[in-house]
């Protein structure tokens, strides 16, 4: 065991979290919304809006994060009309490419966490508001989205925690992410555990709060029953 | 189309064999995973709080740290911990481990610890009579939970261990960083060779669902099998 480079690593390693952090929460944030709206087109008794909901999920939840990540980062740029345009600005970017790929993917994760939530809504209360004479608007926004939340909450925590492995994989595309700063370390010093139980740690660490935040916000929106 | 000829004027043949590589590395991971399920799940579910511990430390760690961390830990360390087990033995030659090897260890250890919470999630739901009925016949404990608990077992997790399939398959992606020749890394090749990486990383995502889609057809089948009679 050497001590003193776990010493000396972890400082560079917790710097290197912050990009991983960067990561995480831009692409949580955006593949939020994008989930929401893809499981409200999954409900939709449209069978085209339908399919095309359920295609984009089940082509990102069908292949790995990496192909999808190479796709928007070494496939795009080989289109030439789009090297012309100004989204060439943020495609040439490995970081935005990274939240890109990231948001799509948990995007499709997050709309069957939401769709199946939406389904599993007690129809009894749906109809109770309108017995009450609630538009239907005001049912889908003050009645059915804080049920759906509160059920998804448990599958949501397992998808940030996932989500947060898989910002790892920015480091293919030449991002120094945690990952990629401990596998510069590892491949310079050829002392792969000491810097595997440093880099691991501060994941597991993130994990941890991860889970702990979620357990909270479980009990506090939990039914009384 | 031409780019995926068999022969030498194009891929295919390639990433045939990378698909066929693709398939040997997770069904050899999924082995592993289960061998290593089969030692912690009975730790899990240990009355000893030490067996215990070493079993929530497995899952927890390997489930908590990303795939790819683990997989560099097994490619630069894995020979350098073979060699020092050899040490012990009086070995002292330089051992190499081949890509194959390493890469289906490390994502076989990282299969087990979903295989075991999904072995442990059916034991658990598995009625306790059953229990009590063997140790009343007084069978012991060993082969209580091999030829009691597990046959019965299998069939609960049928649908949970499909998903553990799929997070594998898709896992074998990461393995091209160490240099192992399946579908991503035949697909980084034939990009940098061919400067058309848009062509082959789409396919490579083609070839990857058309492999998610026949083992959940597969899998539908067993599931119908074994829920025969219920």
């Amino acid at each position: 065991m050497d001590f003193d480079l776990m010493f000396t690593s972890f400082p560079k390693l917790l710097g290197a979290t912050v990009i991983t952090l960067k990561l995480l929460s831009a692409s949580l944030f955006f593949g939020l919304i994008i989930g929401l709206l893809f499981a409200i087109l999954r409900l939709n008794k449209n069978i085209f809006i339908n399919k095309f909901a359920y295609g984009y999920s089940y082509l990102f939840r069908g292949t790995p994060l990496l192909v999808q990540i190479f796709i928007i980062y070494f496939g795009l740029g080989q289109i030439e009309h789009l090297r012309s345009t100004f989204l060439w600005v943020i495609l040439k970017e490995p970081y935005w490419c990274a939240i890109i790929a990231f948001t799509l993917n948990t995007g499709a994760y997050t709309s069957e966490i939401l769709r199946s939530a939406f389904q599993t809504i007690n129809p009894g209360i749906i109809e109770a508001g309108k017995s009450l004479g609630i538009s239907n608007k005001i049912i889908f926004y003050k009645i059915q989205i804080p049920i759906a939340i509160r059920q998804s909450l448990p599958a949501y925590g397992n998808e940030i925690i996932l989500m947060m492995k898989g910002t790892s994989l920015a480091s293919t595309v030449t991002l120094m992410d945690l990952t990629g700063v401990a596998k510069y370390i590892i491949s310079t010093t050829f002392k792969p555990i000491e810097v595997f139980i440093v880099a691991g740690g501060i994941y597991l660490f993130m994990t941890f709060i991860i889970h702990n935040v979620i357990k909270f916000l479980e009990k506090k929106y939990s039914f009384s029953q | 189309m031409e780019l995926l000829a068999f022969g030498k004027t194009g891929w295919g043949d390639e990433l045939f064999y990378a698909t066929l590589m693709t398939i040997a590395v997770s069904v050899s991971a999924m082995f592993i995973g289960f061998f290593f399920a089969l030692i912690f799940t009975p730790f899990k579910l240990s009355k000893f709080k030490s067996l215990n511990l070493i079993g929530n430390f497995y899952t927890t760690i390997i489930r908590g740290v990303p795939e790819l961390l683990v997989i560099y830990l097994f490619f630069f360390g894995g020979s350098g911990a073979i060699m020092y087990v050899a040490s012990i033995f009086g070995y002292f030659e330089y051992i190499e481990i081949n890509a194959f090897i390493t890469g289906s260890m490390a994502i076989g250890i990282i299969s087990g610890a979903y295989s075991t919470e999904v072995f442990r999630g059916a034991i658990q739901s598995i009625d306790k009579g059953q229990f009590e009925a063997a140790k009343v016949l007084g069978i012991n404990k060993f082969t209580q939970f091999y030829k009691i608990i597990l046959p019965q077992m299998l069939r609960l997790a049928i649908p949970n261990l499909s998903n553990v399939w799929q997070i594998t398959l898709k896992d074998t992606s990461l393995i091209s960083v160490t240099g192992l020749v399946e579908i991503m890394r035949q697909s980084y090749i034939a990009a940098g060779s061919t400067r058309d990486p848009l062509f082959f990383y789409c396919f490579a995502a083609i070839l990857y669902l058309m492999l998610t889609y026949i083992s959940m057809k597969i899998i539908n089948r067993l599931e119908i099998k074994y829920n025969r009679g219920y």
